[in-house]
């Protein structure tokens, strides 16, 4: 019986773990905090692998499902489909690594600072698996508060001022959001996320109703122009937090996009395609060109974060197999490369305790280790095949080429500058003659920072060698989504011979499976 | 006897305090202890005695007064509210130097007035409940008579307060003179006759006014600050609290049912009320360094919200008013309650902001509390206080009133940033000098409650609280 219960709440009981366990933090001593905090995330992780090995890819399309009323229309309405699947996985995956970055850099406060950590990480998983309207939101909106103290308390100099950014900007975005769902519960007469899926607002509506949603996860994404919130936020957060905004809240804008703005509002999404795409190419070019001229070794990788999610904007609007799935896997390999890339930062930042990049170099002398591990994330973040972001990159580029030429060559030519920024960083930091006696003096990873990058390496190679672990459980997801898009995808201006196309694209697709 | 019986609750109360006046007058300062926890327990007994009778016994004394739902609902809000007032008093006034006694007994009458003014359904009964509640209000204002501040607070609260009063009865007169009725039914009669004529529409603005005044809502919020920061914290409290609640359903009274063939004419004044609330409630906070005037132009800020509701019209409209304002006086009661503990090492009252500095490290479940009051009035979820705030936008939005309702979550955006900087305060800073520690398990336990209510545990009474406010609302139509 009580088998049966749990069974048939798991995602309640994915929610509650790290909820429990932050209470419980803040009533213990500060070495019992960090241990409930990792024993907690660990469980997490290893019920969200229970999740994926439990999920049915050929099952229905919403599976877990549990619903409560709670009053007032609203419900305790949860269940995943294979997308809100993976990206559960990948901040399961994430949290643990999150609690051991965190375990000597935080000295003040722990487990206050823990007690935080785990109310995000029940806020995101909720956040994912949500399926009623409000309760989506709150959970959504709910994630700021941890997030604000994470950065308030434990940030760098300038704290005070990126957590207020961090805040409203965000909470800007999200309050037009609120008033878009709520005239959309009110017009269709439910909040159940899978019913809106299906429910066709009248086509004048959905203008403003996309509208309102690109309002907040445009900020969440981040979007140029409304990405200033982010470097900012990134560099002062804890690396920690750094890793846990960059790995998951960002992806939260594109899950957002994903469940809400593409099923939700067809019509109003492809009256945008060419808004997303100029957004996208600008961000893409723009942000990287930015990214090169950067001495903090910090910004410089929160402004690849803002690059690289305009991939992600690029394959969901290219609205083809090829750009969501492509979106898709961009996302969750972007959340294991720039949270390691973060962590690598991390590293020397706890070390020498500065991000100025003039300051290190020549560390493939003395950290032949962590010159190895940094390496191989800076060549997943350029896109080198074998890599997760390799995968997720090629196939939105295909996607986008289709819907667009001239959107395509921006996408490329941030693959270009990305390759650029990132290798002239690896090249700073690692290559060259170790000029700083202190830099020279640092010693190579310690077992701990082994344990927390040498899993990510492994998941950023398992995705670049065998994606196919990661597409199945969402191809029936994003070919449901095909079918609502069906009626409203805008003929590409890429002019190509049919038939040497389709084989050519079978061939990709089915090169990278 | 049975004409009297849905009055028990003021027959209770008025009774009561006469009683106790008098016990305070003959027992002095030794009284003011028993005093203080016998009205309380009249507070909740009238509060208990709302419980049948009262609930549905629809006009009483020719109109003058209706018995239901919607005045039962605003009373079992308003008594307890007027009970936590006392209670956070008991021990904040010195005993040797203040009438400690008479503060419960002043409540208690302005308690009597808040009740006529949410069951009142003539514009005398309107007029003489508001007047109940505001001359015991001005007393209480400068209840600290020694003190300049409080003392010069009384005097700003009693004169704009007459010139308020002024306003709304020369309203009153001409709506009586246009009209020949004083009662809301009457009102909507005559208001249902074709368009409102020049005097009629003149009557209506001034009342509105005069309204405005006692919800401090702009652009009759003036007082506001001065009066809150001058009056001591207890009564500050309470004006924040339960005559705010008074005020508003009163004016939802007012205009659904008495105004509602003008409507047309009212909801521009109330929506413009209501953006200038919020607005100007929460851009008037930034550059506040007194937690109590912060709180002022929160609760100007609030009423804005509550306002959407009342323009949203129709039952939801006066349901989700009805929510709000229950919500509402939690978390003014919670955070007013914070205030009050606030006491330097010498067991002075501090005010300023800055004393909560670094306030999480050294009285971390205080900070805690605190921080979850000022969310929650933010309106951020998961806190509770984000409820009342959907519920007023859903409700502007289902009237098709959008633009109404995007001018106003943004202006919660613009309130988030000072209720964050409380936060900050007291979470981001180095500790400052540690407040004194006191011995008060009923306040501290009033502020758990509080809490508990507005965390978001507080989802579980949607249920309950929304059939509640949506029956009230339904008895006004």
């Amino acid at each position: 019986m009580i088998a049966g219960w749990i069974q048939s709440h798991l995602l309640s009981i994915l929610i509650f773990i790290p909820l429990i366990a932050g209470a419980i933090c803040l009533f213990v001593s500060a070495s019992g905090a960090r241990w409930t905090a990792l024993v907690a995330t660990l469980l997490d992780f290893a019920l969200s692998i229970y999740l994926w090995v439990q999920y049915n890819p050929d099952g229905p399309q919403w599976q877990f499902q549990e619903s409560a009323p709670i009053g007032g229309g609203v419900n305790w309405a949860l269940g995943i489909d294979g997308i809100a699947l993976l990206l559960i996985v990948l901040t399961a995956f994430l949290m643990p690594i999150c609690i051991g970055a965190s375990w000597r850099a935080i000295e003040k406060r722990v487990p206050e600072y823990m007690g935080y950590f785990l109310l995000m990480d029940a806020l995101i998983m909720g956040s994912f698996s949500a399926q009623d309207l409000f309760l989506f939101y709150i959970f959504f909106e709910g994630g700021l508060i941890p997030m604000y103290f994470i950065i308030g308390i434990w940030g760098g100099a300038e704290r005070i001022k990126a957590s207020y950014k961090f805040f409203l900007y965000t909470l800007a975005g999200s309050v037009l959001m609120l008033i878009a769902m709520l005239y959309m519960a009110g017009t269709s007469g439910t909040t159940s996320i899978p019913a809106l899926m299906a429910y066709d607002f009248p086509k004048s509506a959905q203008t403003f109703l996309f509208l309102a949603f690109l309002a907040s996860f445009a900020v969440k994404l981040p979007m140029w122009p409304v990405h200033t919130w982010l470097p900012d936020a990134h560099v002062q957060a804890p690396t920690a937090g750094s890793v846990i905004l960059a790995g998951v809240l960002l992806k939260l804008g594109g899950y957002g996009f994903i469940r809400f703005s593409l099923p939700m509002f067809p019509d109003g999404s492809a009256q945008f395609i060419p808004l997303l795409f100029v957004l996208s190419g600008i961000a893409v070019v723009y942000t990287s060109l930015v990214a090169l001229v950067q001495r903090d070794m910090k910004k410089l990788v929160a402004y690849s974060s803002v690059a690289h999610m305009a991939f992600v904007t690029f394959g969901l609007f290219a609205m083809n197999r090829q750009g969501i799935e492509g979106a898709m896997l961009v996302m969750l390999g972007h959340g294991l490369v720039s949270g390691a890339l973060f962590l690598c930062v991390g590293v020397v930042y706890d070390r020498l305790h500065t991000r100025e990049i003039d300051r290190y170099g020549g560390l493939a002398d003395n950290m032949p280790g962590y010159a190895l591990l940094f390496m191989v994330f800076t060549m997943a973040s350029v896109g080198l095949p074998g890599t997760s972001n390799f995968v997720g990159e090629f196939l939105s580029l295909i996607g986008t080429y289709r819907a667009s030429t001239w959107a395509a060559i921006a996408a490329t030519t941030g693959i270009i500058l990305g390759a650029a920024y990132m290798l002239y960083l690896y090249w700073r930091i690692c290559f060259g003659t170790l000029r700083h006696a202190d830099a020279a003096a640092m010693p190579d990873l310690s077992v701990r920072e082994w344990w927390l990058l040498a899993p990510i390496a492994l998941a950023v190679f398992w995705m670049g060698i065998y994606p196919e672990s990661f597409i199945r459980p969402m191809r029936a997801d994003v070919g449901r989504l095909l079918t609502r898009l069906e009626r409203v995808v805008p003929t590409g201006d890429s002019h190509i011979v049919v038939p040497t196309m389709a084989n050519g694209m079978h061939m990709d697709h089915g090169a990278t499976h | 006897m049975g004409r009297f019986a849905p009055l028990l609750p003021e027959l209770i109360l008025s009774i009561g305090a006469t009683v106790l006046m008098m016990v305070a007058a003959f027992t002095g300062r030794r009284g003011a202890g028993i005093v203080s926890w016998l009205a309380v327990i009249l507070l909740l007994g009238a509060t208990a005695a709302l419980v049948g009778a009262p609930s549905h016994a629809g006009p009483v004394f020719d109109g003058l007064v209706t018995e239901d739902l919607f005045a039962s609902f605003g009373r079992a809000i308003i008594y307890p509210a007027s009970a936590v007032a006392i209670i956070a008093a008991y021990g904040w006034f010195e005993r040797g130097t203040e009438h400690a006694s008479e503060y419960a007994v002043l409540i208690l009458f302005s308690a009597v007035g808040m009740g006529v003014m949410v069951s009142a359904s003539s514009l005398v009964s309107l007029y003489v409940g508001l007047e109940l509640q505001s001359l015991a209000a001005y007393v209480l204002a400068s209840y600290r008579r020694t003190d300049e501040r409080s003392a010069e607070a009384g005097l700003k609260y009693f004169v704009l307060g007459a010139l308020a009063s002024g306003i709304l009865l020369y309203g009153i007169s001409l709506l009586y003179g246009f009209t020949g009725t004083m009662s809301f039914n009457g009102l909507a009669a005559a208001f249902g006759r074709g368009a409102p004529s020049l005097g009629l529409l003149f009557g209506l603005v001034f009342v509105l006014a005069g309204l405005a005044f006692k919800a401090s809502a702009v652009p009759f919020h003036m007082w506001t600050p001065d009066v809150y920061e001058g009056a001591p914290t207890p009564v500050t409290m309470f004006f924040g609290s339960a005559p705010k609640v008074a005020a508003v359903l009163l004016a939802t009274r007012l205009c659904v049912e008495g105004l509602a063939p003008a409507t047309d004419a009212w909801r521009q004044i109330v929506i413009f009320a209501a953006l200038a609330s919020i607005f100007l409630g929460a851009v008037g906070a930034f550059g506040q360094t007194n937690i109590k005037r912060l709180l002022a132009y929160s609760s100007i800020n609030n009423v804005g919200f509550a306002l959407i509701g009342l323009a949203a019209g129709g039952t939801r409209g006066a349901s989700s008013v009805l929510f709000y304002m229950a919500v509402y006086v939690v978390m003014t009661l919670g955070a007013f309650l914070c205030v009050l503990w606030m006491r330097d090492e010498d067991g002075r009252p501090v005010e300023s902001i800055a004393s909560l500095s670094g306030l999480a490290q050294t009285r971390p479940g205080f900070a805690w509390a605190f921080s979850a009051f000022m969310w929650s009035l933010a309106g951020i979820p998961p806190f509770f206080g984000f409820w009342p705030k959907l519920l007023v936008f859903r409700a502007a939005i289902g009237s098709g009133y959008i633009a109404l309702a995007v001018a106003g979550i943004l202006g919660t955006v613009i309130g988030a940033y000072y209720y964050m900087k409380i936060i900050k305060v007291m979470f981001m800073d180095e500790p400052a000098k540690p407040f004194a520690r006191t011995r008060q398990p009923i306040q501290a336990a009033l502020i758990l409650v509080a809490a508990v209510a507005i965390s978001p545990l507080g989802y579980l009474l949607i249920q309950g609280l929304g059939t509640l406010s949506d029956r009230a609302a339904g008895s006004l139509f």
